[in-house]
């Protein structure tokens, strides 16, 4: 099977005192469900970041969708994150912007039609629940829609590869297994790869999953 | 409501500095009109002991305009109770001649002396008369209101300047969130600020159109024309395609460097 990751003695470090992830080695194969765990403080987001080239390596080598992340160049790491999804625990939107604007954002950029963009973020919509709050900013929305609406984002481009920190932390059931069955989806569907960190593996999950644990900076797959 | 916020303090800077920066042509332009009609009600005078040949002072002084014999019938007028047709016109031949001599331009204090010194070389030049007292007030009033006016506009420069830096930052805090978003979707630089620069285009042509409205206003104003004409000049206030183009010109260039500057500022978060 291809792998979508691929990842040689890296290590990752905010300052040169302190490396959060020392020489791990994994790879991870395209289309799979992936779940990443560890203590708070792990460097379970710091891995993340990583993956869409937010934090270079500092030693090592790190390959995401045939990408080499040490050294890459701004238009190739462009190329990256335009078939990457991600999903962050503060959302990130643009607060400027409505919500329906906030998902066509990835479709922009990857320049699609105004058409195929419309449709898409209307389906999107009515898959997250916020067809009636299109209109809406996002501080107009709770936290869980707020989520949402960074999800229907992550996938609004059909991207290769998903990555989602903590997509769940703090939300109530409702929006959680929305979030959860969108994910599913995206792996079924569209053979997307997600990577998902998080603290608590739902049981709710009918899709096959592969589980790394992260611990003092070292990387295991929990069989 | 937000978005006229958005646009209003980068255009009442932009408005600012083009204001400052017409007054000053409109300064410009007065003292050039007023040295103009000086020129032409300013002349030198010399007394010389023969006639002078008006090509060689003007080949040899390029100030020179035109040099002009004075009559020196008044004067004999006055003298000419009882003397004789015969000595009067002994009178005249004997009496210097008077020229008047006029300039290109109202000249400097330094241009005054060279040509008084250039005049004099000529043996047979005796005196040359400048009216240099009079001259002197008025050039250094000239100088002075320049000054005052140049450091007018140097001073709402500078107070503009420092707006559009605190504008600086207040853009940058304000983009940066969305360009950094933009950017973890990877958005090419110019699709992340395009924004950015559309913004300061309005916000340079909002204050531009301002400009031309206000100062189309103040060309037309009876008041403003009734004060040029006071001081006996003609100037234009504001030529509404040459003015307005640099106006233009000088808001887009100001406002898309604003918005260059933060482009160039701009740290990914990581």
């Amino acid at each position: 099977m291809d792998k979508v990751i691929v990842a040689q003695n890296l290590s990752l470090s905010y300052s040169k005192d302190e490396t959060i992830i020392n020489k791990v080695t994994f790879s991870i194969d395209s289309g799979s469900f992936v779940f990443i765990t560890g203590a708070s403080g792990s460097g379970k987001s710091t891995l993340l970041k990583s993956l869409y080239g937010a934090l270079k390596p500092v030693e090592g080598s790190l390959v995401v969708a045939g990408v080499e992340l040490k050294g890459v160049t701004k238009s190739k790491l462009n190329l990256l994150r335009k078939h990457t999804g991600i999903v962050f625990q503060d959302y990130k939107l643009v607060k400027e912007w409505t919500i329906e604007k906030n998902i066509m954002l990835p479709l922009i950029i990857s320049g699609y039609d105004k058409g195929v963009t419309q449709n898409q973020v209307d389906s999107l919509l009515k898959h997250v629940r916020l067809k009636h709050q299109s209109g809406k900013y996002p501080k107009e929305l709770s936290g869980g829609e707020q989520q949402r609406v960074a999800m229907a984002r992550a996938l609004s481009h059909n991207p290769v590869l998903i990555l989602a920190d903590e997509p769940t932390g703090n939300l109530d059931d409702y929006s959680s297994q929305l979030i959860w069955n969108l994910l599913e989806g995206a792996n079924e569907q569209l053979k997307s790869t997600v990577i998902v960190v998080t603290h608590h593996i739902p049981e709710s999950l009918s899709v096959d999953y592969k589980h790394f644990h992260i611990e003092y900076g070292s990387i295991h797959e929990v069989s | 409501m937000k978005s006229l916020k958005n646009h209003l303090s980068l255009v009442v800077a932009l408005l600012s500095i083009l204001f400052s920066i017409q007054t000053f042509i409109i300064v410009e332009r007065s003292i050039t009109a007023y040295k103009e009609s000086l020129a032409n009600n300013y002349s030198l005078v010399i007394v010389s002991q023969k006639k002078v040949q008006e090509k060689s002072l003007i080949s040899k002084n390029s100030i020179i305009v035109s040099v002009d014999e004075l009559s020196p019938d008044d004067v004999i007028k006055k003298l000419n109770s009882g003397i004789k047709k015969k000595n009067i016109e002994l009178l005249k031949l004997s009496l210097p001649k008077f020229y008047k001599l006029k300039l290109s331009h109202y000249p400097s204090p330094d241009e005054i002396n060279n040509l008084t010194k250039g005049l004099l070389r000529d043996k047979s030049i005796i005196k040359v008369e400048t009216f240099a007292k009079s001259h002197d007030t008025t050039y250094k009033l000239l100088l002075l209101f320049k000054s005052v006016i140049t450091v007018f506009a140097f001073s709402v420069g500078v107070v503009t300047i420092l707006l559009i830096a605190k504008e600086l930052k207040i853009w940058q805090l304000k983009h940066h969130e969305r360009m950094s978003i933009m950017a973890l979707f990877g958005a090419p630089t110019w699709l992340r600020s395009a924004v950015l620069f559309r913004l300061a285009i309005v916000d340079a042509l909002i204050a531009s159109a301002m400009a031309f409205i206000l100062f189309s206003y103040i060309s037309s104003d009876v008041w403003v024309q009734e004060q040029f004409e006071t001081i006996g000049i003609k100037v234009v206030v504001f030529d509404k395609i040459t003015d307005f183009g640099v106006m233009l010109g000088i808001a887009m260039a100001l406002s898309t460097l604003l918005a260059t500057f933060i482009v160039i500022g701009h740290k990914e978060e990581v």
